[in-house]
């Protein structure tokens, strides 16, 4: 399409429960109470021109520009400030406004630089826009106002320039940081003539607290604050709209481009996850599409100690064919398996698990969301009677009580954090569960109530505790469980709960959580009207990851906090497709739409469109392939689109699956560190150069529309096609995905009601989507829990086997940050290396003293599992006895460190709770030697880009 | 498949169901196990059932009787 410019209405929309008519230059208007003047002109038509207001942010009235003459007041009001009131009869063009809009154009002008034609905003600047508008033909007061023009450009951000010069003081940027982002990272410092924009104490863009989110150069009106992709190769001429390829947040974006090249991605103001905000990763990291380290020729070899050749598409796809088939007859049918990727599309992965249950005839396929909320899936699935989260993201806005468990997010799930930070500067309570300090607890304008920092691994004697108040103290909703829950589990959840051994009391020490901050926090979730918990992989990744899941789903039904704006269970889903990945039959004892594979009926209906006999008994989880292959009993598997060798626990446990295959297929856009076992390798093509789907974690499917070709000819669902054929399996014939999610929702009945059309039409649908919920469900379990009666399981506190003790004295817990991304495959190859360019050891004060530690030493990080070397980096954010680190380096490799411990109902990873011992050290560790030196021995290969690959990675 | 990992994750899992009344927790070990398990890893597991490896759960054991093919 043409480029796509969203309308702005100048002020946000007016909520007042009544509606008001007024008039506007002769026509009849009728709007909301609490609408703006000049929103209800622009509602009818009526452009009033403007420059500091824009709908994004609050109305503001600085820039004088939208006057207007109101009958029966007194001068020229700001259009944007004047609320609209009945029988208001509004002008917007006189003479005596027109006058007075060119004089305040002629002050702007008369300190603004006349170099448009050589401007990186000339064609997209609202202040020339505004000069055009009012006719301004001259400034009569010079254009010597000259307090901004020497100001010098700050290009410290990689990704937007910040040009003084060209600012006009709108404060467009300081409040969108402000109400849009929650950062308050910028300010107006001085004042009259001299005011000009400061990030942070007057430093550069890059040194202050700014976190590159965008949000400011959105709204900036000139080009003060704009991309560095613009100003180097122009405007767009066409807008792509799609969905962001990083996390579960599933912002929408307009890929605007030149031709064929991408020249920005900017958020979709009508994008119904996002609301037109975004963060840095996918408003500015997008690079990595086009880096020179992608593949785009399929490539081969016989040996993982070989160099690799390039091959044909034809000769790869029948190679894999051939060995997968030759696999199956010398090992069994159950040889070989695939895993899906959550960064491919719905499409894709319903694809890949089609395959492998009727080409492969077996049900070994899994999926990433084994290593982060297969826990949810099984939880919620046992609570509720699905395997999703309850609300839809603007619930948050509805939420009076908000408890944030094991979730960091606003690194991990930023614009979802800046509509949760809103709601908490209006007032909502913030209760935080989190062994490390993070950014949430204490952030501008908002302090949480309550932090339980308590120790990693204590979360079910925790959730335990705060249910023991909730039901010994008279606080459970009665009305709610008697009508909607199972009353037989909940009276035994009950006597189980209010047992004394499950009180604060008693587990106070354990935790590390003083009872009475339990006790209070379990008063405000269950007393605070609206409550509403989000969590992510700190609930998850750990022994008990299902358990807490039931747990907190105890809580909520306890509480009566389910079934209407404001409250639920949300988990924060980690990558883009992660809940999607799951919905579309990934997991390897279910079909799409969470349907066991031993369900005959459901077996008959797949069996029956797939047109094979297909297998009742579940598969292999990602970790038992691993040790079948270690076994001897599984010896092929198609990666697609993951890197298990790097994101996946006790690496050299992984690596040993992974060598002792004969056939491993990786499907990537990169040389990963799987691919360095691999034998065959598919080059993938990113979401720019694909049409499809994505799930976000709020059940939202979103579109993903191609806007530039494949880079090697195929995305991966061809890929998947093609295999397919030399498979001699020929149901998988689709001329678009379109046609691919047609089937989906003939064969699943939560998607049932789902189609690009009405994707197009709508702009994105919330499953269920079926013929009960045309237009899709934004709440779950409203009037009824999808499994009937809410129940309660028992949730008793077990603990992990992984202890500290003389020899591993310190817990290590791991996570992510802001301007990385899980293996960082995409973001390390993009400007946001220049805030975190290696994985540190955060470590607190007391810990580092007692072993002679200095913030940017190098140190050893052991665990029984396996040794690696990073520097440390001294923090307050931790508690004595707790260090923390990132997994996004390679070279680094945090996951040689963590163990084979986990989930015990679904296998998840225990990645937050690892035995450590931490010490000064001179070198790399014996794993991070050995991988150079293989790097440097197997690694290169035929082309360039494979040798560059090599060397990037490298240290 | 490896004998000392399926007893740790059996363990687990009875673990978690430890909670609940006898029969129901070995009902639930048992349902478990059928539902998630593939059938290399069952078989594997009977091998050890079978043994009768006393660093197996009780009620992995007692749940073993009904994961006979």
């Amino acid at each position: 399409m043409p480029i796509l410019k969203e309308r702005d209405l100048g002020t946000p929309a007016g909520k007042g429960p009544s509606a008001v008519r007024l008039r506007v230059d002769g026509r009849e208007i009728e709007v909301p109470e609490g609408t703006s003047v000049m929103r209800a002109a622009r509602l009818a038509g009526i452009d009033i021109p403007k420059l500091c207001a824009t709908d994004r942010v609050k109305e503001f009235g600085s820039c004088r520009l939208c006057l207007v003459e109101i009958d029966g007041r007194k001068g020229t009001p700001a259009s944007c400030t004047t609320p609209v009131a009945a029988g208001m009869t509004v002008r917007t063009q006189t003479d005596r406004l027109r006058r007075l809009r060119r004089n305040v154009m002629e002050l702007y002008i008369s300190d603004h630089p006349l170099d448009c034609l050589t401007c990186s905003a000339n064609g997209d600047c609202e202040l020339q826009d505004m000069a055009a508008t009012v006719g301004l033909r001259e400034v009569r007061y010079g254009y010597d106002g000259a307090r901004h023009r020497t100001h010098a450009i700050d290009l410290s951000n990689p990704y937007f320039a910040f040009e003084p010069a060209k600012c006009i003081v709108c404060s467009r940027c300081v409040r969108a940081c402000e109400e849009v982002q929650g950062t308050f990272a910028l300010t107006i410092d001085g004042r009259g003539l001299n005011s000009l924009i400061a990030a942070s104490q007057n430093e550069n863009f890059l040194d202050s607290e700014c976190v590159s989110c965008g949000a400011c150069v959105e709204v900036c009106p000139t080009a003060t604050l704009n991309e560095k992709t613009t100003i180097e190769h122009g405007l767009p001429d066409r807008t792509v709209l799609t969905t962001c390829a990083y996390c579960g947040v599933g912002c929408s974006f307009k890929a605007e481009l030149q031709g064929d090249r991408v020249v920005r991605m900017t958020p979709f103001k009508d994008g119904q996850a996002n609301h037109g905000h975004s963060c840095v990763k996918g408003r500015f990291a997008w690079g990595y599409a086009t880096h020179p380290d992608r593949i785009t020729t399929p490539l081969i070899r016989e040996h993982i100690t070989d160099r690799w050749r390039e091959a044909s598409w034809d000769e790869a796809i029948t190679h894999v064919a051939e060995r997968f088939r030759d696999i199956q007859a010398r090992y069994g049918r159950g040889a070989i398996g695939a895993i899906t990727s959550s960064r491919c599309t719905n499409e894709e992965t319903y694809l890949l698990q089609k395959l492998v249950r009727t080409a492969f005839g077996n049900n070994n396929v899994d999926t990433c969301a084994r290593v982060c909320h297969s826990p949810t899936g099984y939880g919620l699935k046992t609570a509720f009677g699905t395997s999703a989260g309850t609300q839809n993201f603007d619930s948050v806005q509805a939420a009076d009580v908000i408890l944030v468990i094991g979730a960091n997010v606003t690194d991990a799930h930023p614009v979802f954090a800046s509509a949760m930070k809103k709601r908490l500067r209006e007032g909502a309570k913030l209760i935080v569960i989190d062994p490390r300090r993070i950014d949430l607890v204490e952030t501008p304008h908002i302090a949480a109530e309550h932090h339980l920092q308590l120790r990693p691994g204590t979360n079910v004697a925790v959730v335990n505790a705060l249910a023991h108040v909730i039901v010994t103290e008279g606080l459970v909703n009665e009305a709610f469980v008697a009508a909607r829950c199972d009353g037989g589990s909940f009276a035994r959840w009950r006597a189980f709960i209010g047992d004394p051994a499950n009180s604060p009391e008693a587990v106070a020490d354990l935790c590390g959580v003083e009872a009475e901050t339990l006790r209070a926090a379990a008063r405000l979730y269950a007393t605070g009207l609206n409550a509403a918990i989000y969590y992510g992989l700190g609930v998850t990744e750990h022994s008990q990851g299902s358990t807490m899941v039931m747990g907190m789903a105890n809580l909520a039904m306890a509480t009566g906090n389910l079934g209407r704006a404001g409250v639920g269970v949300n988990p924060l889903r980690g990558q883009n497709n992660v809940q999607g990945a799951c919905d579309m039959g990934s997991f390897p004892h279910e079909f799409s739409g969470y349907r066991h594979v031993s369900d005959d009926a459901v077996r008959a209906l797949m069996s029956a469109a797939w047109a094979v006999p297909l297998d009742s008994e579940p598969g292999l989880r990602i970790p038992n392939m691993l040790d079948a292959a270690v076994h001897g009993t599984f010896k092929g598997l198609f990666v697609q689109g993951e890197d298990i060798a790097q994101s996946d626990p006790d690496t050299q446990h992984v690596t040993a699956g992974l060598a002792a295959m004969e056939c491993l297929v990786v499907n990537d856009l990169f040389l990963t560190e799987t691919a360095r076992y691999a034998h065959v390798f598919l080059p993938g093509a990113s979401f720019l150069e694909k049409d499809g789907t994505f799930t976000n974690a709020e059940r939202r499917i979103g579109r993903v529309r191609k806007a530039i070709e494949p880079l090697a000819g195929m995305a991966e669902w061809q890929v998947t096609m093609k295999l397919a054929e030399a498979l001699g399996y020929r149901e998988m014939r689709y001329a678009h995905p379109g046609e691919i999610m047609d089937e989906i929702a003939r064969l699943t009945p939560t998607f049932a009601g789902v189609s690009y059309e009405k994707l197009d039409r709508l702009g994105s649908l919330q499953w269920p989507c079926n013929a009960q919920r045309p237009e899709g469900t934004p709440v779950m379990h409203v009037e009824e829990f999808a499994r009937g009666k809410g129940y309660f399981a028992l949730t008793a506190f077990v603990p992990t086997e992984e202890r500290t003790g003389q020899r591993f004295p310190l817990l290590l817990t791991t996570g992510r940050i802001l301007s990385q991304y899980n293996v960082g495959q995409q973001t390390r190859r993009t400007g946001n290396l220049v805030w975190h360019d290696e994985d540190v050891l955060e470590i607190d004060p007391h810990d580092a003293e007692q072993r002679g530690i200095r913030d940017g030493d190098l140190v050893s990080l052991a665990s029984r599992s396996g040794e690696i070397a990073l520097r440390a980096a001294i923090s307050d954010r931790m508690q004595p006895g707790v260090v923390y680190t990132t997994f996004h380096h390679p070279h680094t490799g945090a996951n040689v460190i963590t163990t084979e411990f986990s989930d015990w109902a679904t296998s998840c990873p225990e990645y937050k709770v690892t035995a450590v011992d931490v010490r000064l050290v001179n070198g790399r560790s014996i794993w991070q030697e050995r991988r150079l030196h293989e790097l440097e021995a197997f690694g290169g290969g035929l082309t360039p880009a494979i040798a560059r690959h090599s060397r990037r990675d490298a240290p | 498949m490896n004998a000392g990992r399926l007893i740790h994750d059996a363990n687990q899992i009875a673990l978690y169901f430890a909670a609940y009344p006898h029969d129901e927790a070995v009902a639930g070990i048992a349902d478990h196990i059928r539902k998630f398990w593939d059938p290399r890893m069952r078989a594997s597991l009977r091998v050890i059932l079978d043994a009768n490896d006393e660093t197996l759960h009780l009620l992995v054991r007692q749940a073993g009787e009904k994961l006979k093919p």
